[in-house]
This record gives C-alpha cells, sequence and structure tokens, in this order.
C-alpha cells in the first residue's frame, strides 16, 4: 500500500512539473492543482498510514492504541479547502486575461517594452 | 486575553467593511479608525511583551503541545506594530491615490485580510497554522495585486499567483515531513522535542523545504524573480503596502524558524544563509540600478534589502539579530514612503519612466524633500534609521568576524546610495526633457500628508535610535535563546 501510494505521488508531482512547464497557461493551473494534490497525498502518507482503524473513539483509552492519527486528515482537509480557494481564483484570472488579450500563451506575458 | 485581538479585530473591520462597500467615505473613515486602533492594540502587547516578557496564550483553553498556541515576543510584537502603523499611513494615502472603482471593489476589505493573515503569521505558534495565515495573507493579496483588472495587472498576478502557490506546496510539503517525524506541530513543543532528537537527519530535508519556502516569500536569490515582475503593476498604495508588509513576514518567520529549529548542522546553515545574504543584496541592488522605471528600481530594492535583513539571521548573535530587527522596521517604514513618494511623481508628472520625467525639484521642492529623506534613509546616511540599522549589522559582522559577508554590505551600500541618487537625478535634478512635455498635475492633498507623516516617522526612528534598539536588543536576546520562548509557550 505504501509502495503503490508512493509511486502515486511521485507521478503526480510529475504530471505537475510537465504541465507546469508548457507555454499553455490553463495547463499551468492544471498542473498547480495536481502539485496541490501531489502534496495532500504526501501529507496523509507522511503522516503515516493506519489500515482499518477508526480516527475518532468514543470509549476508553486503552481503545485508543493503535487508532489512525487524525491530525493528518484534518489537515489535508484544510489544505484540500485552501487549495480548491486558490484553484478557483487561479481560474477566474485566467480567464479574465483570457478576456482581455484573446490568448492563454505564456509569450503574452512578458511585458512588452 | 488581549493577544487575540489583532486577529479577532481585523477580522471584524473586514466584515463591517464587506457590507459597506458601496458608501466610499465611510469605508476611508472606519478604515482609518480601524488601523489606528490595530496600532493601539499592538502597541499595547509590544509594552507588555517588553515589561512582563513573552506572553503566551492558549485559546480554547486546550494545554500547549494540542491546541493552537498564539506567542507573543518582542520581535512579534515590534513587527506589528509597524505593520499597523504602515496600514495607518497607506489607509490616508490610499483615498486620494486609488481610483473609485478599485476603492468600492473591496480594496479596504481586503487590506484588513491582508492584515489578519499577516498578524495572525506574527503571532501563532503553530506550524500549521502558520500556514494558514500565510494563506489568508496571500490570499487577500491576490485579489489585491488584481484589483481593478487592468491587463498589466492580470499579467503580473498570474506571474504571483502561481510563484506563491508553488512556494505554499513546498510548506505544506515540509510541514507533513516534519509532522510524520517528530509528531507535532507545536513550535515550541517541535523546538524542544528535536533538541533531544536522535532519529536522523530528515530534518534537515523538510528544514531546507522550509527555507526554499520562505525564501520565495522574502524574495532571496535564486527565487526573486516574481517580484519584480508583478510588484510594480496595481496602484503604487498597494505595492507600497507590499513593500512593506508581505515579504517581511517571510523574513520574521525565516527568523523564527532559525532560531527554534536549526538544531543540527548549524555551520552548514550559517554559510548557506550568509551566501544567500550576500548574493541577495547584491544581485538586487545591481538589477536596480540597471532599471529606468522608479517602481522597478524600489522592487529590485526591495530584495536588496532583505539581504541584509537575512545576514543578521546568518551572523546570529544579539546584537547581529538586533541590528537586523531594527533594520527591518526601518525598511518597512523607510521602503513605503519611498513607494508613495513614487506616488507623489506619477500624481504630480504623470508617470513612473525615469526618462521622461524631470524638474520636480524645480517645480515642486517638497515633493522632492519627501522622497530625499526615505531615500537617504535606504542609502544610510545619518541620521536617518537606514545609517544605524547597517551601522549595527556591519559592527555585529564584525564583531562575529564574518569579514566577507560585512564587505559585500558596505559595498551594496555604495550601490544602494547610487541607485537612489539616479531617481534623484533623474526625477528631480535634471531639466525638463526636451521632446517630451511632463504633465502639470495635482497631487492629492491626502497623499501629501500621509508622504509626510511617514517621512517625519522615519526621521523619528533615526533621532530615537537609542531607545529602539534597545528594544531590539530585548527581542535579539529572545531569539538567540529559543529556550524562553520554548518555557514561555509549554508552562515551564
Amino acid at each position: 500500500m505504501l509502495f503503490l501510494l508512493a509511486i502515486l505521488i511521485g507521478v503526480l508531482y510529475g504530471a505537475a512539473v510537465y504541465l507546469l512547464l508548457r507555454r499553455n497557461i490553463f495547463k499551468l493551473i492544471l498542473g498547480l492543482i495536481f502539485l496541490g494534490h501531489a502534496t495532500n497525498m504526501l501529507l496523509f502518507v507522511a503522516g503515516g498510514l493506519t489500515s482499518g482503524r477508526p480516527a475518532f473513539l468514543r470509549g476508553l483509552q486503552d481503545e485508543a492504541i493503535g487508532m489512525s492519527d487524525p491530525l493528518p486528515q484534518a489537515l489535508i482537509l484544510t489544505a484540500i479547502v485552501i487549495g480548491l480557494g486558490v484553484t478557483a481564483f487561479a481560474l477566474t484570472l485566467v480567464y479574465r486575461f483570457y478576456k482581455v488579450t484573446k490568448t492563454v500563451d505564456f509569450d503574452e506575458l512578458s511585458e512588452n517594452e | 486575553m488581549i493577544l487575540v485581538l489583532p486577529i479577532i479585530l481585523p477580522l471584524l473591520f473586514m466584515v463591517v467593511l464587506i457590507f459597506t462597500r458601496q458608501w466610499l467615505f465611510f469605508q476611508q473613515a472606519f478604515s482609518l479608525l480601524a488601523s489606528i486602533v490595530l496600532t493601539f492594540v499592538s502597541a499595547l502587547i509590544l509594552s507588555d511583551v517588553y515589561q512582563n516578557g513573552i506572553m503566551a496564550v492558549q485559546p480554547g483553553s486546550w494545554e500547549a503541545p494540542f491546541g493552537i498556541t498564539l506567542v507573543a515576543d518582542t520581535f512579534s510584537a515590534l513587527m506589528m506594530t509597524t505593520t499597523s502603523f504602515v496600514a495607518i499611513i497607506v489607509m490616508i494615502f490610499s483615498p486620494g491615490f486609488i481610483d473609485k472603482e478599485r476603492q468600492t471593489a473591496g480594496y479596504y476589505p481586503l487590506v484588513f485580510g491582508l492584515l489578519m493573515g499577516v498578524n495572525g503569521a506574527f503571532i501563532t505558534g503553530d506550524l500549521f497554522n502558520l500556514y494558514v495565515w500565510y494563506e489568508v495573507m496571500l490570499t487577500s493579496s491576490f485579489v489585491l495585486i488584481a484589483l481593478g483588472g487592468s491587463p498589466e495587472q492580470l499579467r503580473g498576478s498570474i506571474k504571483y499567483v502561481t510563484i506563491n502557490f508553488i512556494a505554499s506546496i513546498f510548506f505544506v510539503s515540509a510541514i507533513g515531513i516534519l509532522y510524520g517525524q517528530v509528531g507535532t506541530l507545536n513550535m515550541a513543543d517541535l523546538a524542544a522535542k528535536m533538541r533531544t532528537w536522535e532519529g536522523g537527519s530528515y530534518i534537515n530535508s523538510a528544514l531546507m523545504l522550509f527555507f526554499i519556502a520562505f525564501s520565495v516569500k522574502s524574495a532571496l536569490v535564486p527565487f526573486f524573480f516574481w517580484l519584480p515582475a508583478s510588484y510594480h503593476t496595481p496602484p503604487i498604495a498597494i505595492t507600497a503596502l507590499f513593500a512593506g508588509t508581505l515579504t517581511k513576514v517571510g523574513v520574521y518567520t525565516m527568523f523564527r524558524f532559525y532560531s527554534l529549529f536549526v538544531v543540527f548542522d548549524q555551520q552548514f546553515w550559517q554559510i548557506f544563509i550568509l551566501t544567500l545574504a550576500g548574493l541577495t543584496m547584491f544581485i538586487g541592488v545591481l538589477m536596480a540600478a540597471s532599471q529606468f522605471d522608479i517602481r522597478k528600481i524600489l522592487s529590485f530594492h526591495i530584495i536588496s534589502q532583505v539581504g541584509y535583513m537575512v545576514m543578521g539571521l546568518g551572523i546570529f548573535t544579539v546584537s547581529g539579530i538586533a541590528g537586523a530587527i531594527y533594520f527591518t522596521i526601518h525598511n518597512m517604514l523607510s521602503k513605503t514612503n519611498t513607494f508613495l513618494a513614487g506616488g507623489l511623481v506619477y500624481q504630480r508628472s504623470g508617470g513612473y519612466d525615469l526618462k521622461y520625467l524631470g524638474g520636480l525639484y524645480k517645480a515642486s521642492p517638497f515633493l522632492a524633500l519627501l522622497f530625499f529623506i526615505p531615500a537617504m534613509s535606504l542609502a544610510g546616511i545619518p541620521p536617518l534609521p537606514g545609517f544605524f540599522g547597517k551601522f549595527f549589522l556591519i559592527k555585529g559582522g564584525f564583531e562575529a568576524q564574518q569579514y566577507f559577508i560585512t564587505a559585500v554590505a558596505i559595498l551594496t551600500g555604495l550601490f544602494t546610495l547610487f541607485s537612489m541618487v539616479k531617481i534623484w537625478n533623474e526625477a528631480y535634478w535634471k531639466k525638463e526633457p526636451d521632446d517630451v512635455k511632463v504633465k502639470n498635475g495635482k497631487v492629492h492633498p491626502s497623499t501629501f500628508i500621509a508622504t509626510a507623516m511617514l517621512a517625519v516617522a522615519v526621521i523619528l526612528l533615526g533621532v530615537f535610535a537609542g531607545p529602539v534598539i534597545e528594544v531590539c536588543m530585548d527581542a535579539g536576546e529572545q531569539i538567540v535563546n529559543p529556550e524562553m520562548y520554548i518555557n514561555a509557550v509549554l508552562g515551564r
């Protein structure tokens, strides 16, 4: 499981960097989304994987031994929400940019002196 | 519980301002008042912290390593006070400079969103919470930099959003890796655990990720290219606010992290940071000297000056840190002031390009004076605060026997003077260019008053350098001895 997740994270990071290096601004945003997801997965795995155990228990103290750590999950939840907000803003920005310049090419980003 | 106010108050102000967006005059007056209140609260915290030592609050009664702690030491209180003071000035400046569309499109609420994020980043004692405050601050700045939506701004903000998003990714990955290793997010607890850590050197990789994240945000070499590519695009009041606050949050966090978390391989980190600091100040100032747009010269200057602050961190003695903190405060005021003076040039002459400016000294000597004061302060001419800042840094450098970086700092000072004199010569001193007609505009009184007030503040910071340095020494003491911070938070 850990091995598969590690490969998945690597593939996500690779895809993200590939997309970031494209000439299309929209693909740049896609790259940012991938980057965000790869990092969320990284947080999840780095926080320690515990399979088949709940994160919240109501019962006694000794039942809590071996329960999965709720904190990374809370962190990821927060990071997802933040990532969603920033992505929404970035998409709007690119759309605005497209409406003004009628192109999504990176060349349009360089300043016309 | 006064410590929650710097976060709660901007939030409340923001909510009020969002719902009253159409009443322009109310927005202007209320934000001015609100920023004064905020400065007052921060100053109260500063005096309390200076007298009674580090203040730590556990909101929600969750004790230290489990809940999110708010901590204020002298450094963070100083930074908060200066930030809110800069906000007052920008709030006076903005009504006379920013067009009505932008002002009613949410400029004022966004400024308070920014201030909330900045203050939160200054006083949080929790790693992940720090990330959240960074995002609050950045999201507000994203909208502010794109506000109005001119093509130039859109270009700048796409770069700005992208690079800051990537830096945040570095930040979160580092938090994840560190949490996986050490198992806590409370900064004091983390620092305490690291001091007895035997689990290998993964920590350094996490620290390097942190370092990359913060050097992007504070525009260190080699991560500074986004800054001059985006900072000149919004109206200069917004740039001035950014210049006075945003990069300094990155610098602040770097100080905090270095103090708390650099336990292993200190030698490596010191050399690494000093090298980058030297490169940053030198490359920044060289690139500034080659520009012809006032805003771009000043933007490159931000980079160069960040190098000085980080140099103080690399020296890491009490006097070096104190010098760096004093320098940071001076820079927040003087830098904002030069940007505002640039705004006055724009109102008077209708442009920022030095090639098409001239004769301003003859036309309005007062405006020239308002630029001259902060510019000479940045260049480090006594008795202005820039001189004392550099003096203490260089003195700290000699005491710590870091001769090379000190030499670079002195050399950079000369180039800084050169590029400031360049603006002075081209915009104020030389005759009006023959081939272009320089616009003969009017300066709005509120912008003039704001710039003048800030210039007075810069002079006062220089005149009262002694007492301020005392406070900075106290802050430096706390940074160099992180045990004080750890003990205050963990209640030992």
